[in-house]
């Protein structure tokens, strides 16, 4: 394989990208990880709202050290602070939210994504003695869209975008789109179509480091 | 006269039976931390406890597992780092993992008086296996049944003596919820106020599901 030089995007280069598609108006949950950091990346000046699990609408920046409010927390439980506008809803409604189909979007991590849109993000093994199921599998299922931030292959190098997924299951085709160090895939009902793909990194080179069957976009 | 108010902790933790289902409200955030420590005292044990999070390595509801109050949790995740996890894993804790959103909707069911519901969450995961799913409007559902508790621990930031109560910010999160789904729900406190000084339209938790009041201040 001859790899001309392409550089990976880091993972808070994968959240300024994700955060370059998002546009003004949507609802939107980013999940723990990489998606956290997608906020930060959209400008001031495009209103997007940011809804987290435990009952935020509307969370702005993080705050200084000074500031901290020891009752305002986001999903991950670190601190956060309210934009002018925000409001407050107990957990059943923040989960109506996400459950009854008013986010337009959804940003998960992802250990596994599969072609049809599957996704495994919560568990390795069946086995996996102690569970943290969380609420990524309401946020899976309820979205409008869900789009997934992972490293395309694991450290070790093998695929994580699959044929089929072999860690358990988040919730069955409901992936839309991918975002990773090496491209920008879109799951569509034909397969995975390559959107984008980072500077110097051939079509074929990000084949090899892909399970599943791409496309180029037409 | 109504009046929810009680004077200690002993007397608002009175009665409590073994082998009750305590709903634990919180996410970080809007924990009744008083009353898990009274129910430590209080000493009920064989405990059903309904919360969140499986809880770290330190705080009332670590405490609350640690002592061997608590004979099965049910919670959304429990982390791999925490009194739970090892107490399952050496098989002196029951766990029962459900996802966050049909977490809060059990809890809201019991407290409406919903009988069941059927949800897209988790039926494509192996939270799946011998249960009942069914196909609705397209989608595979599952069936869920409502959680309700014997007692509710419930945190508050003003309560009045009829036990309207209002919560600050994100401290919010289970607390409504599981105030309506207990037999028993108990609040802590952090003011008091005259009747009527809460505004009707921004009382949070209404008294009705509220039996009794301890104020707990800062």
């Amino acid at each position: 394989m001859a790899d001309i030089e392409f550089h990976p995007l880091s993972r808070i280069g994968i959240a300024q990208r994700i955060a370059q598609d998002i546009p003004e108006g949507w609802f939107v949950n980013l999940g723990i990880g990489i998606p956290t950091t997608v906020s930060d990346f959209v400008p001031d000046d495009r209103e997007v709202i940011f809804h987290a699990e435990n009952g935020v609408i509307g969370i702005g920046p993080a705050p200084a050290p000074e500031d901290i409010n020891p009752y305002l927390v986001n999903a991950g439980v670190q601190p956060i602070t309210l934009r002018t506008g925000g409001a407050f809803v107990h957990h059943a409604d923040s989960f109506a939210i996400a459950r009854g189909g008013h986010l337009d979007l959804c940003v998960l991590g992802a250990f596994q994504v599969a072609q049809n849109g599957d996704i495994a993000n919560w568990a390795h093994s069946r086995n996996e003695p102690v569970k943290q199921v969380g609420g990524a599998m309401d946020l899976a299922v309820g979205a409008k869209r869900l789009w997934v931030a992972m490293e395309h292959t694991t450290k070790r190098g093998h695929a994580r975008i699959l044929n089929h997924c072999t860690y358990p299951l988040t919730a069955r085709g409901v992936v839309k789109r991918i975002y990773t160090d090496l491209a920008v895939l879109d799951v569509t009902e034909h397969g995975l179509v390559v959107r984008d793909i980072v500077p110097g990194l051939s079509f074929e080179a990000l084949q090899d480091r892909t399970e599943a069957t791409l496309h180029r976009q037409t | 006269m109504i009046d929810k108010f009680v004077p200690g902790l002993a007397e608002a933790m009175a009665g409590i039976q073994d082998g009750a289902t305590i709903l634990l409200a919180g996410f970080k955030a809007g924990m009744p931390e008083t009353l898990v420590a009274g129910l430590i005292q209080q000493g009920a044990k064989d405990l059903t406890l309904v919360m969140n999070a499986g809880g770290g390595d330190d705080g009332p509801s670590a405490d609350l597992l640690a002592t061997g109050h608590v004979r099965k949790l049910i919670c959304s995740f429990v982390r791999p780092a925490s009194v739970a996890a090892r107490l399952f894993q050496a098989g002196n804790l029951e766990l029962e993992i459900v996802p966050q959103g049909t977490l809060a909707e059990r809890i809201r069911a019991a407290g409406a008086g919903i009988q069941a519901f059927y949800t897209p969450t988790a039926a494509d995961t192996i939270l799946a296996e011998n249960r009942e799913t069914r196909i609705i409007n397209g989608r595979n559902c599952l069936l869920e049944y409502p959680l309700p508790g014997d007692v509710a621990l419930v945190d508050a930031w003003e309560a009045d003596r009829w036990g309207n109560l209002t919560h600050r910010e994100s401290a919010r999160n289970f607390n409504p919820i599981m105030a309506m789904a207990a037999a028993l729900t108990i609040v802590q406190t952090r003011h008091v106020v005259a009747l009527g000084d809460i505004p009707p339209a921004n009382v949070h938790t209404a008294g009705v599901f509220v039996h009794r009041v301890l104020h707990v201040p800062a």
